[in-house]
């Protein structure tokens, strides 16, 4: 009989302090589960909501203390990558993630009894008892959590979990929509059955990656570049693999195709925080991923990235222009803006410029965020008979009934369009200069002429809105609850404030940048 | 020769917050045009007390500058990095000196004054908030434009002052006149200040800075071909805010503002801003003497065009108006002669933004009591009704005509004697100006307070309330001081040699040397012809045809007939000429490529057919894609 000898399992060391902010959104959607179940349906909201935005300011209020103390190293035995770049995004994404649960607040956003058939006696039913389901707020939670994890993951498999963790809740909210329900259900069944697709391509490529490194590690793929030999195919079939599914999770051509449709049809609330928290995580991974794990590699994958940033660039621009729905176009516009910033992520080199590169797009993140938060946010309060009033048409003139509104959302657009004096215009200024640095005069070149068409379509809103009659039974401008109303003078202020005073956040993201990506 | 010494950094104290002086207006106008009709109620008092505490703060900070030697007076407060990009860094900062503190203290100073004016004048206008909102804008923007260190803040300051100057021009937008008059306005601006834009990129591309206190003391290693250009195009942009030759036909049609308006606006402050513009780039000027010789030539023609136009016109207002463009003239002449002139300039600058802004604000009062009338020849014998506003408009009318030991008296004179001594044509030119203004100075006062009562039927004339006469008294007791104060003893000269350069020697004054004589002669003729015109004789109710020469200055000069021909016709030719091209040529060419983009975009948008199973192999096809792009690049 042999002995099994218990080969000695080290317990991991594992670095809660450092975790905490992380950990505490996780354990707040534990509670809100907790809370699902065990109290009255009457209460439910006036628990979830205290519990939702206090964690998040809390993990906040420590994220922002492990910057003022300078941590900087990878915890979870080398798992998760507390680093500066990880600090930057969790902040941004944790303060865009409370604004827009600032959205989401509003009950008229989500159905009030998602089994209940569409058009059916039951949904009837649910909304006149005032159904509400209040598992949104947990499963916010474990989405900005997973958000939280993916950009900082070490290691392909955390990132993998992580990827999950983000996207799953996210496919629910995406169908929970109150209005044009069929539309949301697809919206959601779609997302899931690609994001399901990526993932796979993800894991493949984790897979063959670890055939060629003999480990998930990003630090140890990076040594393994240059001891291991005669594995090419597995290292390229890899890299390229795991590439896809990252991209499809930015929205970058070829793999956007889920993403007007999933912002179409998703809550605008839920859009707002995928447009921003999603994005921003999905760059920071990407980043991680490339930079870290095959920054030894640059040459091969820098002119593969350069051919998906100009083909992003232009997809996004040229079918922004024939859309006629606003959420649609704004989908388009996300698009665009991904293609901005991957020009600035292929603009790698000596360390100090790696430090440009990097602070440019962290800046970028930031400023697209505030924008599109607030841009969607003034998209939940023109509302139609049906709901939201998305046709472009039915925005015309609105500046003549509420110029307050129009020139706040006109001033969005204008960010988008980077016009000086908005926090767009530093924010392109940020990426392109870099990119021009790294040698990619022909990409930002591109990158300007495809700025130029997406203003146009973005000026086009603004003519619409202040130079056009009022459609004669036009939407109604819904009064804001204070919620809507602070995010949307809160992206305003911040989308102003980054265009004329933009330094103290561009010197947050270059100390932030300045130790680049732990190893 | 100034150094990058003789600026000081300066940080804390009441000058370190002397961006209060900016921000304070700055926030009672966004209160006001935000804050909506709820602040109807109490918004002009807002208006009122954000102007007099900038006033506080801008004494404050004079007091403090004082406290410094004379050789630390130009203190550079730097606030904040404005644009922090690459080869155009702009650090914005606020530059307290001798010279701007002068202008401050006026800007508040009687702006404040104008406010509380404005409080009784604008008492029963339904947009008052409004009003005031705008009158706060402007004060910050002109405040601005005056401290800002550099180019790029004073071009930020001259828009602003330009857009609150379009706005209240054509505040009651309801008088087509009033929508004619500020559109012509923001026209004739443009031209000036396309020349002071391409004059800060001439600055920038020669210093490589467009900070004062970099540029100033690099002036004149530059040579004197790019010296003149730039100054050239300073003076372009100085042509068109002050209402310089060959950019003054705007100001005349300005009158059309409330009156308020027009006194802080439009005479006492603003239009002034050209005049600050070329005292402040003083060493570029000193380098370039042909740009120099242009100043005083522009100044001249100026102040004998605006007195000419003086002479003949009715509308109160206007006639006013013509005196500004004539007193501005002088400014400019003197600003064109260097250090002894700058300190002439800015002293009759001051001089006459308190008699001019009384006599504005006193020529609101009479209209107060005439049911808004203009018109001179439905004025007259006014003196005994309107006591107040009588006396405080003779002491104003007096100073400007330089009664001696009146302000306009010293400040002019200076000028004057200057002028001579520098280039006699000049000179002389200046002496017939003078003897002009005694003539339509007194033309004016006696059509409107002496003589037979021609007023309207339905006129009842009253004196104004106290909160319209109070500002008239103070203001009237600087016009009767103000020169004198600064001028005997050089004290002003001294006060603003740290700032604008010592002149080589101090000039003395002569109360009795020939030319001041002269001077005065000339105005007591001007003035006596007036009375036998205006005052002892009777004024026709409606104006005769009068001579060629009339008509000439009624016209302003054919201003308006020459912009119309050489500019305007032409203009409107070229632009059909140019949407003839347009449409054309460009518009195929545009609309081609639209149409490929649009065309592509339809097509394209195809590929979206919401088929999750036809997304599905999109992306498929795209990861083989770049799976064997990998591949390919890989193997190179």
């Amino acid at each position: 009989m042999s002995t099994l000898t218990a080969a000695a399992i080290e317990a991991p060391k594992i670095e809660y302090g450092e975790l905490a902010p992380m950990l505490l959104v996780f354990g707040a959607a534990i509670i809100g589960v907790l809370v699902e179940a065990f109290t009255p349906r009457y209460l439910r909201k006036s628990i979830q909501m205290p519990i939702t935005i206090l964690s998040m300011v809390g993990a906040l209020a420590l994220t922002i203390w492990q910057g003022a103390q300078g941590v900087r190293n990878a915890a979870a035995m080398g798992a998760v990558a507390v680093d500066g770049p990880s600090l930057f995004i969790w902040g941004a994404i944790l303060l865009l993630a409370i604004v827009s649960v600032l959205l989401i607040n509003d009950d008229d956003q989500f159905v009030a009894q998602a089994a209940a058939v569409p058009g059916s006696a039951e949904e009837d039913q649910a909304i006149s008892e005032g159904g509400a389901h209040t598992e949104i707020y947990p499963l916010v939670l474990f989405a900005v959590g997973g958000m939280m994890l993916f950009p900082a993951s070490n290691d392909l498999l955390i990132m993998f979990v992580a990827l999950e963790v983000m996207s799953l809740p996210l496919y629910l909210l995406c169908g929970l929509a109150r209005r044009r329900r069929l539309l949301s259900q697809e919206a959601a069944m779609k997302y899931f059955l690609l994001g399901a697709f990526s993932s796979a391509f993800f894991l493949y490529g984790t897979a063959l990656l670890y055939g060629f490194a003999g480990s998930v590690d990003l630090s140890a793929i990076d040594k393994a570049l240059a001891t291991v030999g005669g594995q090419d195919t597995l290292l390229y079939m890899g890299a390229a693999t795991l590439g896809v599914g990252l991209l499809f999770k930015i929205g970058a051509a070829p793999f956007q195709a889920w993403k007007p449709d999933v912002y179409q049809g998703s809550p605008t609330p839920i859009t707002a925080l995928m447009a921003s928290g999603t994005l921003i995580a999905a760059f920071g991974a990407l980043l991680r991923v490339f930079w870290v794990a095959l920054g030894n590699l640059d040459t091969q994958w820098t002119p593969v990235l350069w051919g998906v940033a100009i083909l992003t660039m232009i997809v996004g621009a040229v079918l922004a222009i024939t859309q006629t729905d606003i959420k649609r176009m704004l989908a388009y516009s996300s698009i665009a803006h991904t293609g901005f910033l991957l020009t600035a992520v292929v603009a790698t080199g000596k360390e100090a410029q790696n430090v440009n590169a990097l602070s440019g797009i962290l800046f970028y993140l930031v400023t697209y965020g505030f924008a599109t938060v607030g841009a969607f946010a003034v998209v939940t309060m023109i509302r139609d008979a049906g709901g939201e009033a998305g046709h472009l048409s039915r925005w015309a003139g609105l500046g003549k009934r509420s110029p307050a509104l129009a020139g706040i959302f006109a001033l969005f657009l204008l960010a988008f369009a980077g016009i000086p004096l908005t926090s767009g215009f530093f924010g392109k200024y940020a990426v392109f200069a870099p990119a021009v640095a790294a040698g990619g005069v022909g990409l930002v070149i591109v990158g300007v002429v495809t700025s130029a068409m997406a203003a146009f379509f973005y000026v086009r809103v603004i003519v619409l809105m202040f130079f056009s009659d009022p459609a004669p039974e036009g939407p109604t401008i819904a009064l804001p609850s204070m919620g809507t109303a602070a995010v949307v003078t809160l992206a305003a202020a911040a989308t102003v404030v980054l265009g004329v005073f933009p330094q103290p956040v561009l010197d947050l993201a270059h100390s932030a940048a300045q130790s680049l990506f732990v190893r | 020769m100034e150094t990058a010494a003789d600026f000081v950094q300066h940080s804390g104290g009441v000058i370190g917050a002397s961006w209060l002086t900016i921000a304070l207006p700055l926030l009672g106008a966004a209160i006001l045009l935000l804050g909506g009709r709820r602040t109807d109620r109490w918004g002009h008092l807002l208006g009122v007390a954000m102007s007099l505490a900038s006033f506080v703060v801008a004494v404050l900070v004079f007091f403090e500058l004082l406290g410094f030697g004379a050789d630390q007076r130009r203190r550079v407060v730097e606030l904040y990095d404005f644009l922090p990009s690459g080869s155009l860094h702009v650090e914005m900062g606020l530059l307290l000196d001798p010279l701007s503190i002068s202008f401050v203290l006026l800007i508040t100073g009687v702006g404040s004054l104008i406010h509380i004016y404005s409080i009784g004048y604008m008492a029963h206008d339904p947009g008052r908030r409004r009003f005031f909102a705008y009158l706060n804008l402007f004060v910050a923007a002109m405040l601005l434009l005056v401290l800002a260190d550099n180019y790029l803040g004073l071009y930020i300051g001259w828009e602003g002052v330009g857009l609150a100057s379009y706005l209240l021009i054509g505040f009651w937008q309801h008088k087509p006149s009033a929508a004619a008059a500020a559109k012509k306005a923001f026209i004739v601006n443009r031209v000036g200040d396309m020349g002071l834009a391409l004059g800060i990129f001439v600055v920038f591309t020669t210093f490589g800075t467009i900070a004062f206190n970099q540029v100033l003391p690099a002036a004149h290693g530059a040579s004197e071909g790019t010296l003149t250009l730039i100054g050239l195009a300073l003076l372009l942009g100085a042509c068109g805010k002050s209402a310089q030759l060959p950019l003054q036909s705007w100001l005349l049609d300005a009158m059309e503002g409330p009156t308020p308006v027009s006194a802080l606006i439009h005479a006492a402050t603003m239009v002034t801003a050209g005049v600050y513009l070329v005292v402040r780039s003083g060493p570029i000027f000193e380098a370039a003497p042909t740009a120099q010789l242009v100043v005083t030539i522009v100044g001249v023609a100026t102040l004998l065009a605006g007195a000419i136009i003086g002479t003949a016109k009715d509308d109160i207002k206007k006639a006013l108006a013509g005196s500004t463009m004539s007193q501005i003239g002088y400014m400019m002449l003197a600003a064109g002669l260097g250090p002894v002139g700058y300190a002439f300039a800015i002293a009759h600058l001051i001089a006459h933004g308190f008699f001019k802004a009384s006599m504005f604000l006193g020529a609101g009062s009479v209209m107060h009591a005439m049911n808004d009338e203009v018109d001179m020849r439905k004025f007259g014998g006014l003196a005994s009704v309107m006591k107040i506003t009588w006396i405080t408009f003779g002491l104003g009318y007096l100073a400007i005509i330089g009664f001696p030991l009146l302000s306009g008296y010293w400040t002019k004179d200076g000028i004057i004697e200057t002028a001579m001594e520098h280039n006699p044509i000049l000179g002389w030119l200046a002496v017939i100006g003078a003897g002009i203004t005694g003539f339509y100075m007194s033309r004016l006062f006696f059509m409107t307070f002496h003589g037979r009562r021609r007023w309207d039927a339905d006129a009842h004339p009253h004196e104004s309330p106290a909160v319209m006469t109070w500002p008239l008294i103070i203001l009237s007791i600087g016009s009767v001081f103000g020169g004198g104060f600064l001028i005997v003893g050089n004290r002003f000269m001294e006060f603003l040699a740290p700032a604008v350069g010592r002149p080589e020697e101090m000039p003395s004054f002569h109360p009795f040397s020939l030319t001041g004589l002269v001077t005065l002669a000339l105005v007591a003729v001007g003035v006596a012809y007036a009375w036998m015109r205006y005052g002892r004789s009777e004024v026709p109710a409606v104006a005769p045809r009068g001579s060629f020469l009339t008509t000439f200055a009624r016209r302003d000069l054919y201003g308006d007939a020459l912009n119309e021909a050489l500019f305007m016709r032409p203009g409107q030719w070229l632009t059909r000429l140019a949407v003839f091209f347009d449409n054309r040529g460009v518009d195929g060419l545009v609309n081609g490529l639209a149409a490929l983009v649009g065309g592509t975009s339809g097509r394209l948008r195809r590929i979206q057919t919401g088929y999750v199973r036809s997304y599905a192999l999109s992306i498929f096809f795209g990861a083989a894609l770049l799976v064997g792009a990998w591949f390919v690049v890989g193997n190179l």
